[in-house]
């Protein structure tokens, strides 16, 4: 059975978001992107789950934006192609999973491996409209995965507990941080990735859902202060606590 | 056709609060979208939850009932969820952000369902004309977003502890749905749940949480703040980096690729302060922060600091509060 992993490419975690001229958008400027982290975790099942299954393993970034050398990071990993489906404007998980479901298609079977959502938007939903669109199972914010025969048993971290959940493959897994430990690529597999094959292709991307009205930075916290050094300061801070913000 | 469906959660017969704050926020946004307020139930004998949605003040409830339905599955919820929707003929849709409601909230927009526009975990709505305008944080809160729908359907996902759960009561019929699929047919479920460690509050629903990070030193030395959180009936959280080491387990992360949260006091112990820890608990109403470093950046949005050694100041704060109590 195949595997698919998607991609998405995102600002740096330690990015500061500044608002671009439209303020609509972020300023790109000075920002550097990377693999969002959740789908390094899916990634790396995705690479069990070639290894455990065999099949080809294909990775796939919808963007508008070249990703060459992050794509090669995953080819180095593991990933036996990528694909890049280029679109000339952004979009959200309603159009990148209906450009990603019509280019899986022909490769079903195969499980599909995303992250639980992408930093940039934190919509965290793509998986599971790709399932929809695919009519496969789909199993959100997995932290934990084990593949069987035709199966597989997930974890999912819930308020206040966790969840087993038993799916039939082929299924979409999205992954949540520390599911496994990703692996690094070798100095030997980075330079084999060069050879492996890495398509852009150009598709035209759906009409969005939802139009931006406004993009803004929150509002900053109003300025705090140092209530002082020590066990000295604990009383005039419960004092605080109680009577200025009534928190306690 | 307008209206407007809330898809409720229940866990044991419970409607979950944070569905509450969906639905008193769907009855507030009543005449805005015009048509009805339905309430919408899934599970396995939930007559009970069923009953207190037609005493909310909601227009009608629908339930769906069966064995099948009693742990959650992504296709079976959303089935029924988008056959529901469909039926009462919603132009809106509102979920609760929780972890189940944010699953189904994006499955019933796909495109193989409502084909909806989806605004997850909205933190205000607004209207404008006859229009909804959602306001939801991106970028782990580093900004804030608004959208409006430019399709047929709007989803909405809202975030748990936001929005006023008051409700102005009333007495809708229930009336009883039968699951678009065959018993039976579902290929990926829920199996079982367990509760997660001594029964301890989780850090995205508690009302306080006493976070601690690497300034703990050891495992161990994470005493004094179980200790705190205890003392305070808080949640324990975690930097990243005491996660990252074992100190912690995950679930207790906050921050960019942990939890968000925004309780009304928040407690950072030992920890620097990192963009992606903010991320996270910046929206908290009070933050408070013990810090050995006069210079760590987690003073910046702090409104009280104590500069000290947390373990000396927090068993201190500990028997401060327990002499009030
Ligand atoms: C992709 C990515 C995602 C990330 N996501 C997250 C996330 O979700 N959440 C998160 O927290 N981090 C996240 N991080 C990590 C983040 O960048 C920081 O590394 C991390 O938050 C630091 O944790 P800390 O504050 O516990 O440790 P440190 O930065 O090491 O800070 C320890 C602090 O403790 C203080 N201290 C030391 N001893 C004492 C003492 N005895 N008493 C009082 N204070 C003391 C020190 O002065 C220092 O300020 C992420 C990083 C990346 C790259």
């Amino acid at each position: 059975m195949n595997a698919i992993c998607c991609i998405a490419r995102v600002p740096d975690t330690a990015t500061r978001i500044k608002i671009g001229p439209n303020g609509k958008s972020i300023d790109p400027e000075g920002v550097q992107y990377v693999i969002n982290p959740f789908d390094e975790f899916a990634l790396e099942a995705a690479i069990q789950h070639k290894e455990a299954k065999g099949g080809e393993l294909v990775v796939m970034y919808v963007g508008q934006d070249d990703f060459a050398k992050d794509l090669r990071q995953c080819l180095a990993k593991g990933a036996d192609k990528a694909i890049h489906l280029k679109i000339d404007g952004p979009l959200g998980p309603q159009g990148i999973s209906s450009l990603l479901a019509e280019k899986i298609r022909p490769l079903m079977p195969a499980s599909v491996f995303c992250g639980k959502q992408a930093v940039d938007g934190d919509v965290g939903g793509m998986g599971v409209m790709l399932a929809g669109l695919l009519d496969v199972p789909a199993v959100s914010k997995v932290s934990s995965l084990e593949l069987k025969d035709d199966t597989a048993v997930a974890t999912r971290e819930i308020e206040g507990g966790v969840e087993t959940i038993d799916a039939s493959l082929p299924c979409v897994f999205t992954f949540e941080k520390g599911a496994n430990e990703p692996r690094r690529a070798g100095l030997k597999e980075i330079m084999a990735a060069k050879k492996k094959p890495l398509e852009v292709e150009e598709v035209s991307a759906p009409a969005p859902k939802l139009s931006v009205e406004s993009l803004e930075l929150p509002p900053p916290r109003p300025e705090g202060r140092i209530v002082g050094e020590g066990t000295e300061a604990v009383a005039e801070l419960v004092l605080l606590l109680r009577e200025e913000s009534k928190v306690i | 056709m307008p209206g407007i469906c809330v898809i409720t959660e229940q866990r044991g017969g419970e409607v979950k609060r944070a569905s509450l704050e969906a639905l008193a926020e769907a009855l507030r946004k009543k005449s805005t979208v015009g048509g009805d307020v339905t309430a919408v139930v899934l599970g396995h004998e939930i007559g009970e939850a069923a009953a207190a949605l037609a005493a909310s003040g909601a227009d009608q409830v629908v339930a769906f009932d069966r064995a099948d339905l009693a742990l959650y599955s992504s296709e079976g919820h959303c089935a029924c969820a988008a056959q529901a929707v469909r039926d009462a003929g919603a132009s809106v849709v509102f979920v609760a952000a929780t972890i189940q409601g944010r699953d189904l909230a994006a499955a019933i927009s796909g495109g193989a369902a409502l084909d909806a526009g989806y605004a997850a975990d909205c933190t205000a709505i607004d209207t404008d004309g006859g229009d909804l305008v959602a306001t939801r944080p991106v970028f782990a809160g580093k900004a804030i977003i608004k959208v409006r729908c430019t399709a047929e359907t709007f989803v909405l996902s809202l975030r748990p502890n936001i929005f006023d759960a008051t409700l102005p009561g009333g007495s809708a019929s229930v009336t009883t749905a039968t699951p678009p699929f065959d018993e039976g047919s579902l290929r990926a479920r829920v199996t079982g749940i367990a509760a997660s460690t001594k029964g301890r509050k989780d850090v995205a629903e508690a009302d306080i949480v006493v976070s601690g990070g690497r300034g703990a030193g050891s495992p161990e030395g994470f005493a004094p703040i179980e200790a705190l959180a205890e003392a305070l009936d808080a949640a324990v959280g975690a930097s990243r980096a005491v996660v990252d080491l074992g100190w912690r387990p995950h679930a207790e992360q906050v921050g960019q690729t942990g939890k968000v949260v925004s309780p009304k006091l928040y407690v950072a112990a030992g920890i620097s302060g990192a963009i992606q820890h903010l991320a996270g608990m910046r929206t908290s109403k009070v933050i408070v922060a013990i810090n050995k470093d006069p210079a760590a950046p987690i003073f910046k949005v702090a409104d009280y600091g104590i500069v000290g050694d947390l373990h000396e100041v927090l068993p201190a704060l500990k028997d401060a509060l327990l002499a009030l109590a």
